[in-house]
């Protein structure tokens, strides 16, 4: 409890603190001025924070969407019998073991609009004519392409916990329903989603909190850009802090992501507790 | 009980003894002279553009044969993660004891604590021997915090071959050219988009931008502090840019482009001009495993408009600073003196120019196929052109991208985004 309170309830405690003072980030330059709720006060008339945070919700829900998709669809191919299931679960993880700058820098050159893989496939198959600049259109698009890159490296979680939750579904129900008469869907439906269903919650809060704090894939792969459409929650944060030294600020914006995530985690704790689901 | 008791204290005693005599700076030899103990700097350097990363540690490898009791531990970044690992270090109290600086960062630095003022260890006969442009890049307030190392600006470079094969006699010698000659090249099908940029939102968007504000004659403030960039020349300035891509000849993957990416564009015949620094031309002219463009590569300095401006030219030059928290200031000083001499610098000229007005007059010290490009530079060293020097830099710069890619995107007109960039500087100002 000591422990969790030094290295959680500290920093949380001062954070909030900070966040009510115009607070430079180098201490010794002058001291920190009492603002009140100022700091909270321009994020909210900020248009280009409150895009950031739209930017992070979009993030967030598309992404969240897509690694339960694809990590539930995956998971139930791993969990058949065939040859050389052991070898593919093992390459399906792989993008996961990644670090992300690798992973930035691998999709920035397959998206690139000059000498990209992305364009060379989709015109040798016909489905666009001109090469695109994937990650420099405006609107939502490019953070899209930025939550795909993200979702290649990341689904793999996801599966890993479906499967395991699908491992714990005993086979002999299956085989009760299957002489029952179920079809495929009422099987799914009825049987292995609420066998999956705590892994599902364990992956989505854990998606969430990644969705909603996101940083170094947006750094990386586009630097906010272009015109601020790919800035999200946490790039206004450091930007605040390491570029404009105003700590003071960049508290106040990192206490309304926390704010943000936690209206999200009390959600889903409610949700738990009301379908009387455990781990 | 007490034998332990009394072991634990004489062995703690030991210890603390021990880490005294270990911790003092000199230590009494037999011969009862003070002997200097060995220093460890960190040093911090960025990894693109300018001298290579190699070079870097060429340099210092030679500096501490000579100096055998300092040794020096190098980090190297990329150029957009400089400026914020500097405050990061700065702001943990401790870090590094020799940074790079760009030209845009001594007033911040030196507001905010950062940089040691070494005003007194520069020798007035120095000052005068290198070009004043340089100097810019540590002076604040008539103060220096630092010794210029990197003397650079951003040229214009393009493909001999593509401009022959389009009937192009001469380059550019004004931006209306560099557009109409553009035209001619992508109108014979040469290559499809002619001019590649680096308007990435980062530095890299606004730099390219003030070097067409110089060209077309444009300022950022009046003396009052007032913007001026959203009329005149700095309108003119966006206008070109916008125009450039709705004519198609400039690469829509600028938007996203940094100078690396303009060197593997240009490298790989996609491109017959590119702005860029000093480093692109030994790279793409003579780097056959970097470039399909070797032997074809011209250089001359960025043009003007013609009317008022006959070069633009962005001072875009950096220099090494030692900071506050250097417990080594002696030896920092030592070092950096070292890398910013001119004979290390003239025997690292390949892929950054010297800031030594003596190496421009001498030819016999110019590596072989350099002379296009120290000819351009010395046209573009006599016309340096700053960035504006605020203590708030980095969020002026950050409005101004934000609004520059606005314009580039066609989400708003040059005027209003110059006009609504205009109003959020100010706000800001007045804001912290």
């Amino acid at each position: 409890m000591l422990v969790v309170a030094g290295i959680v309830g500290f920093p949380f405690i001062k954070t909030i603190y900070t966040s009510l003072f115009n607070a430079p980030l180098i201490a010794y330059t002058r001291k920190a001025e009492w603002v009140g709720f100022e700091n909270f006060i321009y994020a909210f008339i900020n248009p280009s924070f409150m895009g950031g945070v739209f930017h992070t919700i979009y993030f967030s829900l598309l992404s969240i969407s897509l690694n339960i998709l694809l990590g539930v669809l995956t998971a139930m191919l791993l969990n058949q019998k065939f040859f050389g299931r052991a070898f593919v679960r093992t390459l399906v993880i792989l993008p996961w073991a990644l670090p992300t700058v690798v992973n930035a820098v691998l999709w920035r050159w397959i998206y690139n609009p000059t000498y990209g893989a992305l364009n060379a496939l989709l015109t040798q198959l016909h489905i666009i004519q001109n090469y695109r600049d994937w990650l420099g259109s405006a609107g939502l698009s490019t953070m899209t392409m930025v939550v795909l890159a993200d979702t290649w490296k990341n689904y793999p979680l996801v599966t890993i916990l479906v499967l395991a939750g699908l491992q714990m579904i005993p086979k002999e129900i299956y085989e009760a329903v299957k002489v029952d008469g179920a079809n495929w869907w009422n099987t799914f439906w009825r049987i292995t989603l609420p066998g999956v269903r705590p892994a599902l919650l364990v992956a989505l809060v854990l998606k969430t909190i990644d969705g909603l704090r996101v940083f170094d894939i947006v750094y990386l792969m586009t630097a906010g850009g272009p015109a601020s459409a790919t800035k999200t929650i946490s790039f206004y944060v450091y930007q605040e802090a390491f570029g404009f030294l105003r700590l003071g600020q960049a508290s106040a914006f990192s206490v309304i992501n926390v704010t943000i995530i936690f209206v999200f985690v009390i959600f889903y704790i409610k949700f738990i507790r009301s379908e009387g689901i455990s781990g | 009980m007490n034998y332990r008791k009394n072991l634990f204290f004489s062995i703690l005693l030991a210890m603390i003894i021990t880490g005294i005599s270990f911790a003092g700076g000199t230590k009494e030899s037999t011969s009862g002279q003070k002997e200097k103990q060995p220093v460890k700097l960190s040093a911090l350097f960025m990894k693109q553009a300018s001298y290579s990363e190699q070079d870097v540690r060429n340099m210092t490898a030679e500096f501490e044969k000579e100096n055998p009791l300092i040794g020096i531990s190098l980090e190297f970044v990329s150029y957009e993660a400089l400026h914020d690992k500097i405050i990061a270090a700065a702001a943990s109290g401790s870090g590094y004891d020799v940074i790079l600086i760009d030209v845009i960062w001594p007033a911040e630095f030196a507001t905010q604590g950062i940089l040691r003022d070494i005003t007194k260890e520069i020798p007035k006969s120095m000052i005068d021997k290198v070009f004043s442009g340089a100097w810019d890049t540590v002076l604040y307030k008539d103060r220096y915090y630092g010794i210029p190392w990197i003397l650079d600006t951003e040229y214009l470079f393009y493909n001999k071959e593509m401009l022959k094969k389009a009937g192009i006699s001469a380059p550019p010698k004004t931006l209306n050219d560099l557009a109409d000659q553009a035209k001619i090249i992508k109108n014979k099908g040469i290559v499809k988009y002619p001019i590649i940029w680096a308007w990435q939102q980062s530095e890299n968007v606004f730099l390219n931008y003030v070097v067409l504000v110089a060209g077309f004659g444009g300022s950022f403030f009046d003396d009052n502090g007032n913007p001026l960039f959203n009329s005149g020349g700095g309108l003119k300035a966006l206008q070109y840019m916008v125009q450039s891509l709705k004519d198609g000849v400039s690469n829509p993957a600028s938007l996203q482009a940094i100078s690396d990416d303009e060197l593997r564009v240009f490298g790989s015949e996609q491109a017959a001009f590119a702005l860029n620094w000093t480093y692109m031309y030994n790279i793409a002219n003579t780097d056959s495993s970097q470039s399909k463009v070797v032997g074809q590569v011209g250089v001359e300095p960025t043009p003007g408009d013609g009317v008022n401006v006959q070069i633009a030219s962005v001072n875009g030059s950096m220099g090494l600073g030692i900071t506050q928290s250097s417990k080594n200031p002696k030896e920092a000083l030592k070092y950096i003196e070292y890398l910013t001499s001119s004979s290390v610098e003239a025997k690292y000229a390949n892929l950054s120019l010297p800031m030594w007005k003596s190496y421009y007059e001498d030819p016999s010290k110019w590596p072989k196929g350099q002379k296009p490009l120290i000819n351009a530079a010395q046209l573009s060293f006599a016309k340096l052109y700053n960035r504006p020097m605020l203590a708030h830099y980095t969020q002026f710069s950050t409005i101004m991208q934000k609004y520059l890619q606005k314009a580039l995107l066609n989400q708003m007109s040059p005027k209003d985004a110059l006009d609504a960039a205009a109003k959020e500087v100010v706000q800001e100002k007045a804001n912290k």
